[in-house]
């Protein structure tokens, strides 16, 4: 253990701990820019300089351990005119237009002149000289340079949580900057959209491409019929950017506002998950029967989940020879805006050419999905626009809406109801424990043996996780898989996907049924949920989704009365030759480098 | 703009395929071509299996792993405080003139590019220019013109 | 402060018999040859000046089977040719320091880390190295040297900079802790000494620390090797003892008319006439790698800070923010002054900045901006001014 002085007071740590987490144990903040929690240690910024006493420079709490006898002064006159100086600097390179920026009062670099910089700033102003990109070519995220206070965190983020690197820092002195590939724009290189590098930026250099406007347009105009579906994950992080702690579940209010908003139709994504794993789960089945009992050699095992358009554009760069082993259903969103314009418009009696589909999703690369140009088996572009969690905050203040005040609502049928099962797809290993939910009991007839259908050993936080389930006492039609000991992996952020993938890859792993998704945690750390995100933010994200699972009467999605209602009106059965119509895609090669 | 062929396989069988063989790559296709083409970055990034955006960053942070076109001979004139109290612009100017270019352009026929340095260690021979790795120290704007004579003739 | 006047010595260019040095120096106790460098008081070459002797204990300490000695050959302080010169003339004396500090240390690698611009110098380098590789191998030595090129950055001089451009990446430097002794290229305990340092050791392993001491003062022992350069009848590089005045300096190389002297370069100070008798060159003085700039009263002040200013907004790393900004807001605050698009006591928040940078940037390039700066603006503020 190490014994320390901050500020005059004692403080005992273990080794290795920063200056910083030091300091955080004896209650004393020190700023800080560069550093986060989800990321190794930069130390770039200068803002968490303190004072040692015996050194001939400040050092930078983060990035500095703490040893026995160091003596920490964190609030000097020192510290203070140096502090005041660093902040200025890097107001001096950005483009302070905070009243017109997305991230106003939700920015790091503001939160940072306000405590440390208020008043007449010295500095000359860089920006102008500097002639400044601002990158809008891609459809989940835009790009500003103008706001880029070379944190890093975004480069570091793309590297380490996501193995992509599709920005890195380019140039030195005053020309450095965060860059694609020789400054591409970022529709033209590899880049998943995945929007951890958005949810890590602390100021508006890193933004989603906003769809709010078009989507008011859309509401506004009498013509046009607007339904909205609305993600798993987005129900239990909407409320941090309304007033709530993270992990509470605002379901409820937010099928009110939504309503309030003016959306023709309320409706949710999670129908479509329950549909989803109908026709997975049968896709799967069809699978291991071919490759099992009929010794099918062209079918691709393991099958990997396609939910996660991050994953699926990862997989279609870094993997294309494993295209064939995902799934070929489409992600619920599309699922669910290939059917709003179909089966809906035609129950509902609508022409759905004036049917405007919009989603509300945890996801930036959801924007991508719906612009790709094979979503469009309606006969119209399935999904018009998505909506990230935090674009609908700020609809819903834009309306006024005193959302800790609404009453709770429910859900419109016909694309409205929801089981458990559906839910959980907003988790890492949710997907997973859904289609097992299902499919064990189609091949066995009975429920997963787990307590209360809780699959324990599919959730968590661990990068990677495997699990073998054996299938004992299966009905007549499936008495091929007696005894089979069906191998199931999970991954969520492409990192953990790209070490699993090596390992398959290299024939280290062998699986039936993989999941992965794109973002750390799943979708309930998806790019386009609210900031800032941590560990203990996603954790209590992840917990909300569970409790909102334990809270549903049904919770296996072959009870989804709505779903056994589409087939038996609609698509006849799960891969039927409508479903495959409707509900299944293709995927394209793209480049690796 | 060159082809890339099978340079940067040649050099990796040579160089390695770590991280840290990535410098030696960029530098002998630099000291072929004088300059890093899209094409030639993207192959070292698949040849050693990192992103092309990492090899461009780590490239670009290098003043003499150019990623734009640069002619057959690149002249960098130093501009440092000794050069430049020496009579660096009388050999800029003198340049300029010989090439009908001015400092950070390439000739049309892409023979020689000319840009500015900073301190190449001749001081004491100021004011001094590199021509690809070979130094020419003492210069004045005659002597300079008769080694520019010489390089078009190559 | 001891004053030794201006002495020229012949010590870094002596011929020796490099064979004969290098199988003393192998028959020495690896805690012998680091005593020696202890008791000779060698510090560092480069212009950091730490101490050879501790910087070679330290890594002698760690226990690791993987070690290795670099050479610092970045050379790019602007007016510093000393180490160009040293590798074409005595290249087999700076391979001999690194084998002895290989010994020493208990490294069996050894790199070279030569700038870009000195690329010119890499064939007669390797024809000599092989003749090296074959003459340690007689003697006994488990030693193996490698050379790695630079290609155009300032800031690989900087040790961990350099360390991450020999790895491969971008030469930003790190975050200290861990030191390179602990923690150098490629992770592994790593001494890294300038090219006159390391012949300078060989030097001392010939003649021993009792005969270094003779030379240089207390607090700076032995002789360096200087690079004169700017208004100056005499450029070239001189083996000097360490302790004399720039006065004295200026009485031997100066033109008659010398207004200032630049000490260590861009990253060094400014000395003005009026400061030539009190300041000793060395390192309780003004501490220096060697570069000795000589400007008369032609010369504006301004320029030779401009010069500067925009030499270290260029070559910065760019990563941290007071050394980043910080350049660029020096740079074209001065021009402003100048031109009179501001007031002249903006020099003055211009002075608290560059004392924030020497404080507060992560390392040492933002750390010494202000050292030209400040000597600059404040011995000469007519001319930044005016």
């Amino acid at each position: 253990m190490i014994n320390l002085h901050i500020n005059d007071q004692k403080v005992t740590v273990q080794e290795g701990t920063t200056v910083l987490a030091a300091a955080k144990k004896l209650k004393i903040n020190i700023p800080t820019l560069c550093n986060h929690d989800d990321l190794c240690v930069a130390g770039n910024c200068r803002v968490c300089i303190v004072e040692q006493t015996g050194a001939r420079t400040l050092i930078a709490s983060c990035a500095t351990p703490a040893t026995e006898g160091m003596d920490i002064h964190t609030n000097t006159l020192k510290v203070r005119n140096a502090r005041k100086h660093i902040v200025e600097l890097l107001l001096s390179e950005h483009r302070s237009d905070c009243t017109k920026c997305y991230k106003n009062q939700n920015c790091e670099l503001q939160k940072l002149a306000n405590d440390f910089a208020f008043g007449d700033h010295v500095f000359l102003d860089l920006v102008e000289d500097k002639k400044y990109n601002i990158d809008r070519s891609s459809p989940s995220f835009v790009k500003d340079d103008s706001k880029c206070i070379r944190c890093q965190r975004c480069v570091r983020t793309c590297s380490e949580l996501q193995h992509v690197s599709a920005i890195a820092v380019a140039n030195k002195g005053a020309h450095q900057k965060i860059s694609s590939f020789h400054d591409m724009p970022m529709s033209q290189v590899v880049c998943t959209n995945c929007g951890q590098c958005v949810n890590r930026c602390p100021t508006g250099a890193l933004t989603e491409k906003t769809n709010i406007d078009q989507v008011w347009d859309a509401i506004y105009d009498p013509d046009k019929h607007v339904v909205v579906q609305t993600a798993p994950a987005v129900r239990v992080a909407l409320g941090e950017d309304l007033g709530y702690d993270p992990g509470e579940r605002v379901t409820g209010k937010m099928v009110n506002a939504l309503r309030q908003l003016g959306f023709n139709s309320v409706l949710d994504t999670d129908f479509s998950a329950d549909l989803t794993i109908m026709e997975e789960g049968t896709e799967l089945l069809v699978r291991l029967k071919k490759a099992l009992v009929d010794g099918d050699k062209s079918i691709s095992l393991p099958m990997f989940t396609s939910c996660s358009p991050g994953w699926i554009k990862f997989v279609e760069h870094k993997y294309p020879e494993f295209l064939p082993n995902l799934s070929t259903c489409k992600s619920p969103q599309q699922m669910f805006g290939a059917l709003a314009k179909t089966f809906y418009a035609k129950k509902r009696n609508i022409d759905p050419s004036k049917i405007v589909s919009v989603s509300i999703m945890p996801c930036t690369a959801k924007k991508f999905e719906a612009d790709r140009p094979e979503m469009r088996a309606s006969g119209f572009k399935d999904v018009d626009f998505v909506l990230t969690t935090r674009e609908l905050a700020v609809m819903i203040k834009q309306a006024g809406i005193d959302f800790r005040n609404i009453e709770e609502a429910k859900y419109d049928s016909i694309m409205g109801d929801s089981t458990g099962a559906g839910v959980i797809f907003g988790a890492t290993g949710g997907v997973m424990e859904a289609a097992l939910r299902t499919a064990y009991e189609i091949v066995t007839g009975r429920e997963v043996p787990f307590g209360n259908l809780n699959i324990i050993p599919v959730r968590g936080m661990d990068g990677v996780k495997e699990a073998t389930i054996k299938i004992e006492g299966c009905v007549e039609a499936w008495k091929f898989l007696e005894g089979a000991e069906l191998k199931i992996a999970i991954a969520h952020g492409l990192a953990n996907a790209n070490k699993l993938m090596k390992m398959i890859q290299d024939g280290k792993a062998t699986y039936h049924f993989v999941e992965i998704m794109g973002c750390p945690g799943g979708c309930i750390g998806g790019g386009g949920q609210p900031i800032p995100t941590n560990m203990a933010i996603r954790q209590k994200r992840m917990k909300a989704i569970y409790s909102e699972d334990e809270h549903k009467e049904l919770r296996k999605s072959h009870l989804n009365p709505e779903v056994i209602a589409i087939y038996k009106e609609f698509l006849d059965q799960p891969n039927s030759h409508k479903s495959h119509e409707l509900l299944h895609t293709h995927y394209v090669e793209r480049e690796k480098y | 703009m060159y082809q890339v062929g099978n340079l940067v396989k040649e050099l990796s069988d040579k160089h390695g395929h770590a991280r840290e063989s990535l410098m030696p790559i960029l530098q002998a296709i630099v000291l072929k071509h004088n300059y890093l083409t899209d094409e030639a970055m993207v192959e070292v990034a698949r040849e050693l299996d990192i992103s092309a955006a990492e090899v461009y960053g780590t490239a670009s942070f290098y003043t003499f792993l150019d990623t734009q076109v640069k002619g057959k001979y690149v002249i960098r004139v130093c501009k440092t405080i000794t050069c430049s109290m020496k009579g660096k612009s009388d050999i800029i100017h003198t340049l300029e003139e010989m090439l009908k270019i001015k400092v950070g352009e390439t000739t049309a026929d892409k023979q020689f590019s000319l840009i500015e340095t900073n301190c190449i260690g001749w001081c004491h021979k100021a004011p001094a220019i590199l021509i690809n790795e070979l130094p020419y120290t003492e210069l004045t704007p005659e002597k300079v013109s008769e080694i520019i004579k010489d390089y078009m003739l190559k | 402060m001891e004053n030794k006047g201006l002495n020229k010595v012949d010590i870094i260019f002596e011929k020796i018999d490099n064979y004969e040095v290098l199988a003393k120096g192998f028959k020495m106790d690896k805690d012998a040859i680091i005593q020696e460098m202890l008791d000779s008081g060698l510090k560092g070459r480069g212009g950091a000046g730490f101490p050879t002797g501790m910087k070679w204990k330290f890594t002698a300490a760690e226990k690791s089977p993987e070690k290795y000695i670099v050479c610092n050959a970045d050379e790019g302080e602007p007016g510093t040719f000393k180490d160009r010169e040293i590798l074409d003339r005595v290249s087999n004396k700076v391979h001999g320091g690194m084998a002895i500090a290989g010994k020493a240390i208990g490294a069996k690698k050894g790199i070279v880390y030569l700038r870009g611009e000195y690329r010119y110098l890499l064939p007669k380098l390797m024809i000599e190295l092989e003749s090296f590789h074959k003459m340690i191998k007689e003697i006994g030595y488990d030693f193996d040297i490698e050379y790695r090129m630079g290609s155009g950055a300032y800031i690989c001089g900087e040790e961990s900079a350099l360390f991450e451009s020999i790895e491969g990446k971008r030469g930003e430097p790190r975050n200290k802790p861990p030191y390179p002794t602990v923690s150098g290229v490629f992770g592994k305990p790593t001494s890294i000494n300038n090219v006159e340092t390391l012949v300078t050791a060989m030097m001392i392993i010939q003649h021993g620390a009792k005969n270094f001491i003779q030379y240089g003062t207390k607090d700076s022992r032995g002789s360096k090797v200087f690079s004169v350069s700017g208004d100056t009848p005499t450029p070239g590089i001189f083996e000097l003892e360490l302790g004399m005045t720039v006065q004295q300096f200026v009485n031997e190389f100066g033109d008659g008319d010398t207004k200032a002297v630049q000490v260590g370069g861009a990253s060094g100070f400014c000395v003005p006439r009026k400061k030539f008798a009190e300041t000793i060159i060395g390192f309780e003085g003004v501490p220096t790698g060697g570069s000795m700039k000589l400007f008369n009263s032609s010369r504006s002040m301004y320029n030779v800070l401009h010069n500067y200013l925009d030499f270290f907004t260029e070559e910065s790393c760019g990563q941290c923010t007071p050394c980043r900004v910080g350049c660029q807001q020096l740079l074209k605050g001065v021009e402003k002054v100048k031109k009179g698009e501001a007031k002249s006591t903006y020099l003055n928040e211009l002075m608290k900045l560059a004392d924030t940078m020497k404080i507060a940037a992560k390392c040492g390039l933002g750390q010494s901006v202000g050292n030209a700066f400040k000597s600059i603006v404040g011995n000469f503020k007519e001319e930044i001014i005016y």
